[in-house]
This record gives C-alpha cells, structure tokens and sequence, in this order.
C-alpha cells in the first residue's frame, strides 16, 4: 500500500516540473487513445544490456534518466509540432551542472571522459527526448572540446563557466553549402582588420543559431591558393552573435525531424570580430578542431542508439498489448523477429561505440591516430543504421498507430536520419574504412 | 548549550520504489537479485532537510552531517547518493546481504546509539521507515536507548535559537500538531517535508572523494541478534474478476446478497 501511494505521490512530485511549463497539448485526451492511464509506474527494466558499463557511466544513466523523467514524450511532441525551442530542458541540464561533463574539473566541468558523455547524450535520446533533446545541448558539450584545450586563460575564464552554467549557449560553425565534407576547401573568410579581423561568407545547418550567443566559428584566414600545407589557412574563433551588429543574418531551416531545435542559414558580411576570438593559433584551425571530431562521431553514435533503444521498446509494448486475432500481435513470429533482430542489431552496436569512445578516452598514443579514427567512424555509421533498423521496424509494427504522432515512433524516425546523414555521410565512412584499413585506391 | 548541529542521517537502501516487489521462490522475502535498488524515499528526504538546515544558515550552523548505511557490498551506492546530496562523510556498516532484511530495528538502533555517542551527535534524522520492512521502528527506539525527545512524521523543521531549540509540526490524524523540544533530539521524516534535490553532476565527482569509512556491528560493541523469525512470505491472494449489474435494483440486491446492505 505504501509503496502504491508512494509511486503516485512522487510522480505528482517530480512531474510538477514541465506541467509548469505548459503542456495544454499533452493534458488533452486524444482520441485515438487506446487505453485508459494506468496508475501504475512500474517500470519494466531497461531493454539495453546494463552489464559491463563503468560505475561513472551508470551512475550517469541514472541520473540523467532522473531529469528526462521530468520531460515526458507529449512535451518533445508539442514542441517538434510547435517548433520550440527545448529551452527548459537545457536549463535543467545546465543547472545541475551536465554540460560540463567532459571539460575540466578547474574550468567548472566534471572532467569525465567521452565514454560518459556518450552516456549522457544517449540517455537523453533514450528517455523519449530524441535527436531534439540531444541536440538542444549536443553543441555546449562538444564544441566547447576544441575551446578548453586550446584556449587562452581569458577566453577559458570568460566563456566556459557561463556555458557550463547555461547563460550562454553556444553552436558550432563549420559546414558551409559548397563545402560539406571538404572542410579544407571551406570558404567563408577571415580577414584581418585594424583591431581584429571580419568575417565574410556562409554558413549552412547550424544547429541552435537562433538561441546561441556564441559561436565556434572555422573560417579562412590565408587564401586556398596560398595554402602552403592542405591542412592550414584555416583558424577557429570564438565569437558572440550579435545580431543588432550590421554584417550578420540567419534564416531557419525547415526540416524533416528534430523541429524543436532550429537549425539555420549563417550569413556574413562583413562581420567583424575582436582578435581576441582566436582560438589557438592563426591557421591552426583545422588541426584543433580535427581532434574533437572522433569525439563528435562517439556522442553521435550514442544519441544514435538512444533513439533506437526508444523506439524499439515502444515497440514491443505496443506488441504486447496491442490484440489482433485473440492474441497479442508480437505473439506473431511476422512482429516479433524483425524487433528481435532490431534489438541484436542495436546491442552490437553499442559494443562497437562504447568500445571507440573508450578507445578515444584512452588515447595516451599507443593507439594510432587512425585506429581511433576507424573505430569511431564503424561506430557512428552501425549506431546509425542500427537506429535507423530500429526506427522502422518500431513504425510498421504500430502498424496506422506508427503513423500517429502521439505514438512517438514516427518522430524517431524522422529523426534518425540525422545521425546516418551527419556528421559524416555512410559513404565517407565506406571510403575512410575502404583506404585505410583495406588499403584500397582512393575514389575521390 | 549546542554548539553547532552534528547530524546524524541513517539511509537503507532498498528496492526501488517504482519496481513492483516479487516473493521469492523459497517464500522468505521478497526478491531482491537483479531488482533495480536506491536509496529509501524517505531518507532521501532527511538527508534534503539535514542540507537544507545548513543552507537556510539558521541560528545554529550545522558542523557535519554523517550518512550511516548498514548492509552488504552494494550499500556504497547509496552513502554516495547521499554525499552526492550534501552529506560530509559517510559510515558503511558492513552486514553483508541477507534475504532476511537485515538487522531488525532494535540492533540498528542500538548501532546508532553507538554511533551518536562516538561521534558526538546532537541531531538525528531519520526517514520515518524503510519502504522494504515498513516496520516504522528504529527512530522511536533510538529515542529511547538514548533517552531523548522524539518527534515522529515531521512536515516542517524549524531551528529555533542559539540554544538548540527546535520546533517541528507533525502530522496527526485530521491536522497537524507543532512540537518544541530541545537538542539532543531525534526527528524521523514524513513525505510533505521537503522534494529532494537531484545531484549536481560536480556534487556527485565531489561524493567520490568524500570519506567513506567500513565499519562492523563488532566494531560498535553491537550484536546482530534476532527475535522474530520470519515462517513465510506470500503474495496477496491474486483480486478475481468482478461481475456487472443490470441496473440499481440488481445493485442493492446484488449487495445484500453479499451482506454489505
């Protein structure tokens, strides 16, 4: 009897968070509801493997999944549906100080390596969140990498405490509309003025713009013709966005999944920027940011699976209870295997991404760059495709009800495009894995 | 004349309170292998409310606050927790795991008088029972092994003066009654005191540095003796399907067939 009243009282209690932020899309009963609420929470246990994670990572499973619990699926549905920023969320994260995870303990950060971050990020797409949650916060936690190690003290002091502590919010700025994978080739332009330098050109799918004040921006600051070595000319800044200043524009992207968070157009000319955004030193850029992108395809992977492991459980809720014929549809061997073979799909693969991050943690150089570099790509590309599987298979066998946005499923689908797309394609994948592991002939 | 408050905050860990309990096979408790585990709601809510009275920095400054946790190997998990929450430093009294539920109350509140009396305790708070026993016990007998005032079910703790004094409502039947006793005391948590806070994650990095000391009952001069013994554990008789009426005749009939009217 206790532990009944228990079980009410504090999902009364923890759940008072997001009712306070609004949710009139979720309070009203829809009619395609096929059953009434059940009082019961008891939670059916994780389907993913638990065993052989850290204590660290468990315990930060634990206790993200604590803080998600506080944002339930009808509060990422209105906000895909309403395109809204997610803005409590982040500020629940940052309040409790989780955007610091992998930066260092003297800067506010908690120090923990990738392994725990690609926890983090994939208990958050895991807890019903999706891509959207992830990337709400995906950028505070990784661009911030390249800042924390090459940074001067002031740039360190100044900015990642108040990224740390969700005063600012920060994107990350790389790709541009011609120069997707070619990273070298990229071609917005630095120039150097009298007092700093100022910023022309584009940039494309940059993910929280609208809501940043900062910006990790890679841009050129020696010409591509003047380019001595293939990997210089390029420098990374750290700039604020001001938008009442003449020379920037932004313009949002409208997208297939993931709407919450805005994704958008950078445009500028003639922007200028203090000297002291520099991060690191001029035509370095490529070189510092190249370090963190092994860690990017970690988290990426690990929001992958997330997303995979949600769907596939609301999947085989769906098919337990859902009764056709007399008998549970998952009863049929036509349902089941197919999620079977989803659920194999996705434990492997988070073999392989735990592996590449722990590969990535531990890199004191008896690793080879490229093995790391070759775990961590197999790793982002069989997550995605794993969650993908997942994603699929969680809408068909929903049968219509895959098709209703109050199921879920269809929104990790749309959403599971984004891992299999970014930041690498599958197919620069295939041609890394193809030249340096098989040792074949360059395509490209 | 207190000083400061020294506190004293006994945790169990327990099932988690979300899983719905199985009997185990052999019928002697309840299962307990590979059940998810955390730490007792209410103790969550003395260790929030022994952190809360030393940020509300009310006229006594609490000096310490010692988390307690008898059990088996896995009891560090919740002594983190709660250092993760606030607590200074944490006693681990190794019992080892036993399907029997452990010590019964009056070994562990013997366990705490010791407890107290070394270290020098002047404030225990303690979560009104655990949610695996709900035997509801140990605070009222630690109250009297050590010869104090008690207040049972607190709502609302209120430090009042410089010396020590302490005002608590607790709930009773139909209302609430508002206590005023003097430290030492020993205060047991109801569910309206507080929400307890998650941890921060530099909290938590910082609870793995926070000592954490292994101790045994031998250690305390306590003995783990038993004086109930536990014949059989079974599950409540499985509700049988009901039946519906035709209209409010049927119903009063239907009733008094069944002797209710």
């Amino acid at each position: 009897m206790l532990r009944q009243a228990l079980r009410q009282f504090s999902r009364l209690q923890w759940t008072s968070f997001p009712s306070r932020v609004s949710l009139a899309a979720g309070s009203q009963v829809s009619p395609l509801a096929p059953r009434t609420l059940s009082f019961s929470t008891s939670r059916r246990r994780d389907i993913m493997e638990m065993t052989g994670f850290t204590d660290e990572q468990l315990t930060v499973h634990e206790a993200i999944k604590q803080i998600c619990s506080n944002f339930p699926n009808t509060y990422w549905q209105e906000r895909d549906q309403q395109e809204k920023d997610p803005k409590e969320f982040h500020a629940a994260l940052a309040r409790d100080g989780w955007l610091g995870i992998a930066l260092p303990e003297e800067l506010g950060g908690a120090g923990l390596g990738i392994s725990e971050a690609t926890m983090m990020m994939q208990t958050i797409t895991q807890s019903g969140a999706g891509m959207a949650g992830a990337q709400a916060i995906h950028a505070n936690v990784y661009a911030t990498q390249p800042l924390a190690k090459f940074g001067t003290k002031e740039q360190l002091e100044t900015t990642i405490p108040n990224i740390i502590n969700g005063t600012w919010r920060t994107c990350f700025g790389v790709t541009e509309p011609n120069t997707g994978l070619e990273t070298l080739k990229l071609k917005t332009v630095a120039t150097r003025t009298e007092n700093g330098y100022s910023i022309s050109g584009q940039k494309i799918w940059i993910t929280c713009a609208q809501v940043a004040s900062k910006m990790i921006l890679l841009a050129r600051t020696t010409p591509l013709e003047e380019v001595k070595q293939s990997s210089e000319g390029l420098s990374l800044f750290c700039i604020d966005l001001e938008r009442n200043q003449p020379g920037l524009d932004m313009r949002k992207i409208k997208k297939m999944g993931g709407r919450a968070v805005d994704a958008n157009e950078v445009f500028f000319d003639d922007y200028k920027i203090p000297a002291e955004t520099l991060i690191g030193e001029e035509s370095q850029g490529f070189k510092i940011i190249l370090h963190g992108m092994n860690a990017e395809r970690c988290l990426l992977a690990g929001e992958a699976l997330g997303l995979g492991y949600a769907a596939l459980e609301k999947a085989a809720q769906y098919a337990r209870e859902r009764i056709v014929f007399g008998r549970p549809i998952g009863q049929n061997q036509g349902v089941a295997h197919p999620l079977a073979d989803a659920y194999m799909k996705l434990e492997a693969a988070k073999l392989a991404t735990y592996h590449a991050a722990r590969l990535y943690d531990s890199n004191d150089g008896s690793v080879p760059f490229h093995a790391v570099g070759v775990a961590c790509n197999s790793a982002k590309y069989v997550a995605a495709e794993a969650a993908f599987t997942a994603c699929e298979r969680a809408v068909l066998a929903h049968g219509g009800m895959g098709y209703a946005m109050e199921y879920d499923v269809e929104r990790y689908l749309r959403e599971c495009f984004v891992p299999r797309i970014a930041p690498v394609s599958r197919e620069m994948i295939l041609n890394y894995v193809s030249e340096k592991v098989l040792e074949l002939p360059r395509s490209y | 004349m207190a000083s400061g408050l020294r506190i004293l905050v006994p945790v169990k860990r327990v099932i988690d309170y979300a899983v719905k309990p199985r009997i185990n096979k052999a019928q002697t408790g309840v299962e307990t292998a590979g059940v998810k585990h955390s730490l007792n709601p209410f103790d969550e809510l003395s260790i929030e409310e022994a952190v809360r009275l030393r940020e509300r920095k009310g006229p006594l400054k609490v000096e310490n606050i010692l988390a307690l946790s008898a059990g088996g190997p896995k009891t560090p998990d919740v002594l983190r927790t709660a250092m993760a929450m606030g607590a200074d430093r944490a006693f681990h009294i190794d019992v080892g795991d036993s399907a029997d539920g452990g010590p019964e109350p009056l070994t562990v509140a013997k366990m705490l008088k010791a407890v107290v009396e070394k270290e020098n305790i002047n404030l225990v708070l303690l979560g009104k029972q655990a949610i695996d026993g709900d035997q509801g016990q140990t605070g009222q007998m630690l109250a009297g092994l050590l010869g104090w005032p008690q207040a049972t079910q607190a709502s609302k703790v209120d430090v009042k003066d410089e010396a020590g004094t302490v005002e608590i409502t607790h709930e009773v039947d139909g209302g609430v009654e508002t206590l005023r006793a003097k430290l030492p005391l020993v205060i047991t948590t109801d569910l309206r005191l507080n929400e307890p806070r998650y941890a921060s994650l530099p909290n938590i990095m910082k609870a793995k540095k926070k000592p954490l000391e292994k101790k045994t009952l031998a250690d305390l001069g306590v003995e783990d003796t038993r004086r109930l013994k536990t014949l059989k554990v079974t599950e409540p008789p499985a509700r049988t399907g009901g039946g519906k009426v035709e209209d409010v005749d049927g119903l009063v009939s239907k009733l008094k067939e069944l002797g209710a009217l």
